[in-house]
């Protein structure tokens, strides 16, 4: 577990620029009735800038959970989510909802984006949640769909475009508001092999030319190759 | 915190075409029969308004509410018509018309169905007073003679009462020479004929009303407390207005309430629809609202989105039935007022006021039934919606 984490005592890679994430002793359990079901227990887990990292384990083992905490989706139950410094687990509800609008990029496996807003007003979408002039938000959404390779794409509807289209929409709209972090579930999960490459090559690029740090959570060991460094979840804790 | 965009919610309402549609149609119907039933009312309102000028004055037997209810004696009428405030016609007479009104029963042109019909008996003045009232057809009647005119709305409603045509009350007949178009006003729905003809034959012995011109209109509130204290006296006096508008108060005041009814009841049904659109449009957007909330939209700005798009859809809902109340304008109708038990005839009136209240009972449907749905969507769990993709 060692290997996973900056430094024993908790708290001393906060604040430390190097240091993006960490997290100490984080644990997740939900209650049915007087059934406690444990999904985390005492994670504790560094990510530095710029990393790409990849969580992997079998189904039921806890890392879209663990994914979902890291983007302030889902609370925890117990334990420390520090981001860029911040710990996002004594955020109010509408606290983490401003700090994932200027944090935080998503990727998810069926791509979700609005069916009824064009790939332009779908990476616009997030900007809705800035002060930016139309202008300033034209300009931004034309150009990080230049970068996904999208710029002939931009009017069109989700409905009009391939699998592997839509994953780049929502990667654009992931990128536009200069999140600190992306994170990816399963984003190849539903993309045929060589659309799925391509996907990747462009996360891996997103990392590599603009410095992005990426948490992708996949079943897939290809994908899961391309990533910098490989996280494995079995039954709620972290092994090497 | 921002809001959801406007296209969002107005291209969801336009990507479900058929449910969209049936459901705002179902609330056009509800707002349809409101908005008919309040321009009944309103047309009812200003027809008996406009009947009324504002600088006559009427005077009827106190107590009574109407001019057939009310009995004047001469000796009164004397007393009413030497009041120095009365103005001057051009014939150096004083401009007062003391006139029987009696009710009499006539049949339809069309279903032969018998309807109460006012006749009026007028000196020369009385069409002085009234200068709504032109003969558009004949002439005037010659006065003593058992000669009258109509109403454009009773000679065309009303068998006998046609132009050239012989009519049979109170033991004579009365020959129709001339037929009146008195506009929008209660007129066109009496027969008029010469005041002292008509009391001889309905041997009468009083008038039922007074109807006089004030020189100086702003001295009404002096003229009337002059006659209301005047011991040998007892009479009530009303603006020509207000006495109108008063006839119409009752039966407005029934149909409004009669409507309003009817059409709260019809938007239960029409608010049901809406919230089984609005909760069928949550469930099928429950991966959207997840998305929505991740990526930094709050629970308000869903509520907002879901309760707009709710609204919007009473919005359409209320246009729709605006536009098709709005043709109900072409359509004339009449009715009994059950103040003077007189047929009156009228057509629906659209009103600014009726488009507002009715674009806001809309607006109240759209938003009661999309409350529940939009809170739903608002306390949904962000994991939760997201799993549903």
């Amino acid at each position: 577990m060692a290997g996973n984490v900056a430094a024993d005592v908790p708290g001393t890679g906060v604040g430390d620029a190097a240091w993006l994430v960490v997290i100490r002793g984080l644990s997740k359990y939900y209650v049915r009735g007087d059934q406690v079901i444990p999904v985390l227990a005492d994670i504790n887990l560094d990510v530095v800038a710029g990393d790409f990292v990849a969580l992997m384990g079998p189904s039921g083992s806890g890392k879209s959970t663990l994914l979902n905490l890291i983007a302030g989706i889902d609370k925890p139950s117990a334990g420390q989510i520090h981001v860029a410094g911040v710990d996002i687990a004594q955020l109010t509800e509408s606290e983490l909802a401003g700090w994932r609008a200027a944090h935080v990029g998503f990727i998810f496996q069926f791509y979700n984006l609005m069916p009824v807003l064009t790939a332009f007003q779908n990476v616009e979408l997030p900007l809705q949640l800035t002060a930016l002039s139309r202008r300033e938000r034209r300009e931004r959404v034309e150009n990080t769909l230049a970068l996904v390779g999208l710029s002939d794409r931009m009017e069109h509807y989700p409905n009009e475009l391939s699998g592997g289209q839509q994953q780049r929409v929502a990667i654009a709209r992931a990128l536009i508001g200069d999140p600190t972090i992306i994170v990816a579930d399963e984003p190849t999960g539903d993309l045929d092999r060589t659309t799925a490459e391509e996907i990747l090559g462009l996360l891996d690029a997103l990392v590599r030319q603009i410095g992005k740090t990426i948490i992708m959570v996949t079943h897939d060991p290809k994908a899961a190759g391309r990533a910098a460094r490989l996280i494995h979840l079995e039954k709620g804790v972290l092994v090497d | 915190m921002a809001n959801i965009p406007v296209s969002y919610i107005a291209r969801n309402l336009f990507a479900r075409k058929l449910t969209t549609i049936l459901t705002a149609g179902g609330m056009a119907l509800v707002v349809y029969v409101f908005a008919t039933v309040l321009m009944l009312a309103a047309g009812l309102k200003e027809t008996l308004i406009q009947t009324g000028q504002p600088d006559n004055v009427v005077v009827i037997r106190r107590g009574s509410q109407t001019e057939v209810q009310s009995g004047i004696d001469r000796t009164m009428a004397s007393i009413v018509e030497s009041l120095p405030d009365i103005a001057t016609g051009e014939d150096g007479r004083k401009l007062v018309s003391k006139e029987p009104v009696v009710l009499i029963t006539l049949p339809k042109r069309e279903t032969d169905s018998p309807s109460n019909v006012v006749i009026r008996g007028v000196t020369d003045h009385g069409l002085t007073l009234r200068p709504q009232v032109k003969i558009v057809e004949g002439r005037m009647f010659r006065p003593g003679t058992s000669e009258i005119v109509a109403g454009r709305a009773i000679a065309e409603g009303f068998r006998g009462a046609g132009l050239g045509e012989t009519l049979r009350f109170a033991q004579r007949d009365w020959t129709v020479v001339g037929v009146f178009d008195a506009g929008r006003t209660g007129f066109n729905s009496e027969i008029w004929g010469d005041a002292e003809q008509l009391l001889q034959s309905f041997r009468r012995i009083g008038y039922s009303s007074l109807i006089f011109r004030l020189i100086d209109t702003d001295r009404f509130a002096d003229v009337k407390r002059e006659i209301e204290s005047d011991q040998r006296l007892t009479l009530d006096v009303k603006r020509e207005t207000q006495f109108y508008a008063d006839q119409s108060e009752m039966l407005v005041k029934f149909i409004s309430y009669l409507g309003t009814t009817i059409s709260i009841i019809f938007s239960i049904g029409a608010v049901i629809g809406a919230m089984i659109t609005m909760y069928a449009s949550v469930a099928s957007r429950t991966a959207e609202i997840g998305t929505l909330r991740a990526l930094g939209f709050s629970r308000s700005a869903i509520l907002t989105a879901f309760l707009g798009e709710a609204l919007l859809l009473g919005l359409v809902g209320g246009v729709i039935g605006l536009v098709a109340a709005s043709f109900m304008q072409m359509v004339p109708i009449s009715t009994t007022n059950f103040q003077t038990f007189a047929e009156i005839a009228f057509t629906f009136t659209l009103t600014p006021a009726i488009v507002l209240a009715s674009l806001g009972f809309a607006l109240a449907m759209g938003f009661v039934g999309g409350f529940l749905p939009a809170a739903r969507a608002a306390r949904m769990k962000i994991v939760d919606a997201l799993r549903a993709a």
